[in-house]
């Protein structure tokens, strides 16, 4: 399979154009896989970044993919999608082949490539996050790890933020609040405000409640130039929309409630500041993550 | 030279061999050393590379395997090897697991020392042996020391692995001189004993009774390795042998005895028994805890009880 990067160089000439397909193909990606789901072509979970994708598409534009490590979470494939636009492997882990990006021995949550990597335990990849931040510190790179509101509730966001700033460890802690952790709702889950949560340790953060990627790009940006240039950790806090499931059909809000929040559809404000082209566009994505996924569909399984 | 000096000097020399190693824990630095002086002068050694970190044992093991995958090998201190259930997420579920589930597209050279066992009056969090909780995890290899063993080949086999280890030390150990006796010297014993870690000490000296008073040749069988356990490796060491007692100081159930009692399922006329810790907490009385704990005077009895 040609790689994504090619078929964006064929059609986009300009950024947004790039950043329009990309999300449209994290998008389409994930709406192919409950598809897939819910006719019991695939087996186990997933999760679904749907209504998040801007925060993957800036983060990932925001650092030096040639060095730094990213830590992402169960809810990974966005931020996979963006790093590295791997989408053949990607559908070859999902689906169990040996083409995989980790052979079929990962799957949706577990996902390796290059400085790359995600996981199912909720904050379990903090203290990763700080080691991989204090081996490289001194190549210039910094390491940017995933979480969710729900992860607040874990200990180890806590440690992890005392020993990043005691260590000067370059880290760029990115919540991706979404309200909801599983059907948890934030008020239930969450005690004072997360945006708050690192000064305590003297570690400087910023709060953007937005899902438009022309705010979260320069956000991003300045979060992860201050982690570079002052060899120090930030705490963003990205409040955003879960327009999914947790998993796959695991939903308990109201229809009125999801209604209210579509409303903030990330690829919906992209596509507002295009000019008409957004239809060829998504159809040019389809057509590629199709071929991609009978590509993978007809790869040997790891254990044939 | 002492247990704890063939550590400390194994400590030095991963960290002389290795400009990338580094040594974590909790107050590990000069002039303290850590609590049981292990670390001692390697912080001046080798400043900036001998790290003391807050009360953070999950992060620890977490941070360690962070630096490792990029290169920089770690050993991680457990003050207490209690304190090691604080890092089970990250031996059971990280350290050991990413590796394999990320298509060995990393590795993961990381060591943790525990040092375990009781006999010190230190009550029941300070006291423990743990380590069975932690054998059988795929991808972590659990190692125990006494005076008998080599602790150098141990330690460096363990640093040029690669890979995960939880070594077993043993805080009464540490104070004992290395031998380099062989405490399995017959070649047609009477009765084998199968034993790991601290509880050699009293198994060897129940053996030195046993031959003494009863004129018993008895073999004690020190299992380095706990997890993989080498099955075929004991039957060997084993040999003709069929009176066979297991000594562990873990709590009562699904420990070494299981596991050695597997290895040996089977072979005919076997007589087996086994002592371990009692099943519920260890007293912080000392005279209660060692009368409780596998001794000298309960290995001689359960002993003559599998011969007699």
């Amino acid at each position: 399979m040609h790689h994504f990067a090619d078929l964006v160089s064929n059609h986009a000439a300009d950024d947004r154009t790039c950043d329009y397909m990309l999300m449209s193909l994290i998008r389409q990606f994930e709406t192919k896989l409950l598809d897939l789901f819910s006719q019991g072509l695939l087996s186990g979970t997933t999760h679904t970044c749907i209504g998040q994708e801007a925060n993957a598409i800036a983060l990932m534009a925001a650092i030096d993919k040639d060095i730094d490590t990213v830590w992402s979470n169960h809810r990974c494939h966005g931020h996979f999608l963006a790093y590295c636009g791997e989408v053949h492997r990607l559908f070859a882990e999902i689906v169990g082949r040996a083409s995989g990006v980790c052979g079929g021995r990962g799957g949706s949550q577990h996902l390796a490539w290059r400085n790359f990597f995600s996981s199912g335990i909720q904050g379990g990849l903090v203290p990763l996050a700080v080691g991989t931040a204090l081996a490289d510190r001194d190549k210039g790179a910094i390491t940017n790890v995933f979480l969710g509101d729900g992860t607040m509730g874990e200990g180890y966001v806590y440690e992890g933020l005392n020993l990043a700033s005691l260590w000067d460890c370059p880290v760029l802690f990115v919540v991706e609040d979404n309200g909801i952790a599983q059907t948890t709702p934030r008020d239930r889950g969450v005690a004072g405000r997360i945006a708050e949560r690192a000064r305590p340790f003297d570690i400087e953060s910023a709060s953007v409640r937005s899902t438009d990627l022309a705010v979260l790009k320069p956000a991003a940006q300045e979060a992860a130039r201050y982690v570079r240039e002052r060899g120090r950790p930030f705490w963003l806090h990205i409040e955003t929309v879960r327009l999914r499931a947790h998993s796959k059909s695991d939903d308990t809000r109201s229809e009125a409630e999801l209604e209210a929040l579509r409303e903030l559809d990330c690829l919906d404000l992209l596509r507002a500041g295009m000019n008409g082209e957004t239809d060829l566009l998504d159809t040019e994505v389809a057509a590629y993550l199709d071929a991609c996924f009978d590509a993978a569909m007809k790869d040997p399984e790891p254990c044939a | 030279m002492r247990v704890i000096e063939g550590i400390n000097t194994s400590l030095h020399r991963f960290l002389a061999d290795d400009p990338a190693a580094h040594i974590m824990g909790e107050d590990i630095l000069d002039p303290y050393g850590g609590a049981f002086k292990a670390t001692k002068g390697l912080s001046s050694a080798f400043p900036g590379r001998v790290l003391t970190t807050p009360i953070s044992e999950a992060s620890i093991a977490g941070v360690a395997t962070g630096m490792a995958l990029k290169g920089k090998p770690v050993c991680v201190e457990i003050m207490f090897g209690d304190f090691v259930t604080l890092c089970t997420d990250q031996l059971v579920n990280h350290m050991s697991k990413l590796p394999w589930v990320y298509n060995d597209q990393i590795a993961v050279p990381v060591v943790v020392r525990a040092p375990m066992g009781g006999k010190r009056g230190y009550g029941a969090t300070h006291s423990q042996s743990l380590e069975k909780h932690f054998c059988g995890v795929p991808g972590l290899t659990v190692v125990a020391v006494s005076q008998y063993c080599d602790i150098a080949a141990v330690y460096a086999a363990a640093f040029a692995s690669g890979t995960p280890h939880l070594i077993i030390e043993n805080k009464l150990s540490y104070a004992r001189r290395l031998e380099q006796r062989d405490v399995a010297p017959h070649a047609e014993p009477d009765i084998a004993i199968v034993t790991y870690g601290g509880s050699t000490e009293v198994c060897v000296a129940a053996a030195d009774r046993l031959d003494a008073e009863e004129e018993l040749a008895v073999n004690v069988i020190e299992v380095t390795t706990l997890s993989p356990f080498d099955r075929d490796g004991l039957r060997e060491r084993i040999g003709d042998c069929r009176h066979v007692l297991v000594v562990e100081e873990g709590a009562d159930g699904w420990g070494f005895a299981a596991e050695v009692s597997r290895a040996l399922m089977g072979l005919p006329g076997l007589s087996f028994a086994s002592i371990c810790g009692p099943a519920h907490p260890i007293p912080s009385t000392k005279s209660w805890e060692t009368a409780l704990l596998p001794n000298e005077t309960n290995v001689v009895a359960a002993a003559l009880d599998l011969i007699l």
